[in-house]
């Protein structure tokens, strides 16, 4: 079992990295509070008191005590983005029902940081955009749609995303753009393959077992082979696709867009 | 007129049939080695070495194997059901506890019996249930709701009905029981609900109670003072696995499971005698002769439920009657049966919650710090798959989990009957944030978890130095146990769905097919009217194999 050995080692080597990655992580989100991806931990602190004060005796501790809306969980009746979440709470909504509240500035990112977190303290909050730029972006600058299919338009090369945003939650989402190759599920991974008449398929993974191989091809095609009648099989450690150069204004609203792919009703 | 005469010919045929089916005594199960083409206890005799001398599927024919029948189960779920074969007929169990008598030749069925559990059963992991034993003519089961029946073996007729015990507590049996001499011996789940664990055996014709020896010794008894306060009333030590029996020192061998909280050792300080450990009692009067404790004060929910596999081996230039156990710890052991003396002890996958084992046989502990994998993972690097030793390589086959870790967490958890006591939770350490792990059993056909986060390694170890001759690795783990043959073939399977045999001596692959489900079982081979059969259940169903006519 060549293959197996030879798989193994490189695993060792990403699995230490994502240990490393583990512990590094509450370092790093300190590191970032000048990152405009995410809100700081202090404001999700700060976003917490205020909740505690002024949030919580309508929409209760765990933010579900108004129908419709599970506010940790991120399920509002109208708003996608943040600059949603910020109109309902400076303006008011439901005919009144939700009041209009005269935050200060930092103390609606408060708030909004706190929900973002799903009401941990100690989580992180991914900055949410305006999912209609965010669509144009996927469409256009961010180049998302040369490879990717949503609502059956697009590639199939790589996921289709029609329900992403059920799937993956904020945090992963951003990551994915930001460091592809840390955020890729495993199954996803590109693969190359060589058959004994010379002929070099380069895909999708798509299901493996022992001894064969299931596959999306780049022209699209399903494939199944036998391993024993490869004469190369390779398995990507890379994303096919390369850390985003979008602004991180883009990115957040990119994610709003994302968020809002949830499938056929 | 006519009805006497039907009664006639009714009483001759079943007297000619009584006669063609002979009963099971235990003499027959003592020798189990002589009748091959049987298959009388859960791991095919009282070694537990899963090996038959039968040797009519070989190297050279193995690949005209081809299938005979199927039987359907009507119940989703891991089917972990171990069948037994006597005679052309095959018992074994179907979730959550029937027995169905089927024609071994077939695969049609002569009855089926159902118990109807009592609704507070519970059970932490599926509900499963791993087979019958048989003694003379009766059929015995264990239930989920903790009770022991015994059936006529011919028409499946219930004869009696024994509580094992208190349902409301989360007791239950999942194991097929042992029978010796003249009793029915079963253990009890229940380790992660907080019982109090035993092995408790019952007179096999009436179902009176005959003994029950705790796996946690009371106020008073040696091994007490392991424990502090009351944690002995509710620490776990289950014991969910059928036993061995070496007629010579008149001793049963039995594996017992995790302490209970599971994940919190701080909670239960001590060394939590006899979770974690191998007992050997007295067949008769259930008395401990001695035990051997692989984890003391486990953190890691490391049950000692595997098989104790007994051999008749010379080892290291000494006779020696040893006991095989590839431990769920991590660690390889090689054990003296007689008195529990330790010989050899060596990991067999990466090991990182201990950095060794001392001259006695206990883990010198090296607990990683919070947040940080431990290797074995949770599941372990085996579990309770049947292992199997081939006395013509002298080699001990299991399933192995490699490269699987668990990120553990612990914290307080108050004891309350009938209730979950698992003091914390654990992660599977996946390579990406979010990422799909392995879970306890297998239902999805796409493997998305890949062999990132665990494959299987069937390790083919040598007693005498705690290493692996060869191995086979699998990209999916398995929880497949294994048979071997006197024609050198190694059978078993994985949670892939394939069934596959490999030779023994050197792991090469000689056949392989796809039977679609998980095999979570190991399977077991008989013959009648002169063919020898392979029977081995992949998800929902059983296959039947034998070579082309």
């Amino acid at each position: 079992m060549k293959y197996a050995t030879q798989k193994r080692s490189n695993w060792c080597q990403r699995q230490l990295l994502f240990v490393i990655f583990l512990f590094l992580a509450p370092a790093l989100l300190q590191a970032q509070e000048v990152s405009d991806h995410q809100y700081s931990s202090e404001a999700i602190q700060a976003g917490l008191a205020i909740y505690s004060r002024e949030c919580a005796l309508c929409h209760g501790p765990q933010g579900d005590l108004v129908s419709g809306i599970n506010l940790r969980l991120g399920q509002f009746r109208t708003a996608s983005s943040d600059e949603d979440l910020r109109q309902v709470i400076s303006n008011g909504a439901a005919q009144g029902q939700m009041p209009a509240f005269n935050f200060r500035d930092e103390e609606l990112s408060g708030v909004i940081a706190y929900i973002r977190a799903g009401f941990d303290p100690d989580g992180v909050a991914v900055r949410i955009g305006d999912p209609e730029r965010g669509k144009v972006l996927f469409e256009g600058k961010g180049e998302c749609a040369l490879c990717h299919r949503v609502n059956g338009v697009g590639p199939r090369t790589a996921p289709d995303l029609s329900s992403i945003g059920i799937l993956r939650t904020p945090t992963n989402l951003q990551l994915n753009l930001i460091d592809p190759a840390a955020a890729l599920l495993p199954i996803n991974r590109p693969v190359r393959l060589v058959t004994r008449n010379e002929e070099t398929i380069v895909g999708r993974r798509l299901n493996e077992d022992t001894y064969t191989i299931q596959l999306i091809d780049s022209q699209e095609r399903l494939r199944s082979l036998i391993k024993s009648e490869l004469v190369t099989y390779e398995v990507s450690e890379r994303s096919s696709k390369q850390p985003t150069n979008l602004t991180n204004d883009e990115v957040a609203d990119l994610v709003g867009y994302l968020l809002t792919l949830r499938g056929v009703e | 007129m006519k009805t006497s005469l039907n009664s006639l010919l009714l009483l001759t045929v079943t007297c000619l049939t009584l006669t063609a089916q002979a009963q099971v005594p235990f003499e027959r199960i003592l020798n189990a080695a002589d009748e091959p083409q049987n298959w009388l206890t859960y791991n095919g005799g009282y070694k537990s070495q899963r090996f038959s001398l039968l040797d009519q599927i070989n190297a050279d024919n193995v690949s005209d194997l081809e299938l005979k029948w199927v039987l359907q189960n009507q119940v989703f779920g891991a089917w972990q059901s171990n069948p037994l074969v006597v005679d052309g007929v095959m018992y074994l169990t179907e979730r959550p506890n029937s027995v169905i008598a089927v024609d071994a030749i077939t695969g049609r069925v002569f009855w089926k019996y159902r118990h109807v559990n009592d609704e507070r059963a519970l059970v932490c992991c599926g509900a499963n249930n791993r087979g019958v034993a048989i003694l003379g003519n009766t059929v015995f089961m264990g239930t989920l709701d903790a009770h022991l029946i015994a059936l006529d073996r011919v028409n499946g007729e219930l004869l009696w009905k024994q509580e094992v015990g208190d349902v409301a507590r989360a007791y239950s049996v999942t194991m097929a029981p042992l029978v010796v001499k003249d009793k029915v011996i079963v253990g009890v789940g229940g380790g992660e609900f907080g019982i109090r664990g035993y092995v408790a055996a019952y007179e096999a014709d009436t179902g009176e109670l005959a003994w029950k020896t705790y796996t946690i010794p009371g106020p008073g008894e040696p091994g007490h003072d392991s424990w502090e306060g009351d944690d002995w009333e509710h620490g776990g030590a289950p014991v969910w696995i059928t036993g061995s029996y070496d007629p010579e020192l008149n001793q049963t061998y039995w594996g017992v499971g995790n302490p209970g909280p599971d994940w919190n050792a701080g909670q239960r300080p001590g060394d939590n005698l006899y979770s974690d450990s191998v007992l050997a009692l007295d067949a008769d009067t259930g008395e401990l002769e001695w035990y051997f404790q692989f984890t003391p004060n486990d953190a890691y929910d490391y049950d000692s439920v595997q098989v104790p596999l007994l051999a008749d081996i010379e080892w290291q230039g000494e006779a020696r009657k040893v006991m095989l156990w590839a431990n769920r710890n991590g660690y390889f052991y090689v054990l003296d049966r007689t008195d529990g003396e330790f010989l050899l002890g060596e990991p067999y996958v990466r090991v990182n919650w201990s950095s060794g084992l001392d001259e006695n046989g206990r883990p010198i502990p090296t607990p990683q710090p919070e947040g940080m994998p431990t290797f074995p993972g949770n599941q372990g690097g085996t579990n309770w798959y049947p292992p199997s030793f081939s006395p013509r390589t002298g080699l001990f086959y299991f399933s192995a989990w490699e490269d699987y870790a668990t990120i553990y967490r612990a914290e307080e958890s108050e004891y309350v009957p009938g209730r979950a006591f698992l003091g914390g939770g654990f992660s599977v350490l996946a390579p990406a944030p979010g990422a799909p792990t392995i879970g306890i059993g297998r239902t999805n056909p796409i493997n998305n978890w890949t062999n990132e986060v665990g494959f299987g390694s069937l390790k083919a170890m040598d007693p005498q130095t705690g290493e692996a001759v060869w191995e086979y690795n699998q990209f999916d783990v398995s929880d497949s146990g294994m048979l071997t043959t006197a024609s050198d073939l190694l059978i078993t399977g994985g949670r892939e769905g394939y069934f596959h045999v490999l030779d023994a001596r050197d792991g090469e692959l000689l056949y392989y097919k796809n039977l679609g489900g998980q095999i979570v079982m190991a399977p077991v081979t008989f013959m009648v009217d002169g063919i020898q059969y392979v029977s081995i259940i992949s998800g929902n169903s059983l296959f039947t194999f034998a070579l082309k006519d």
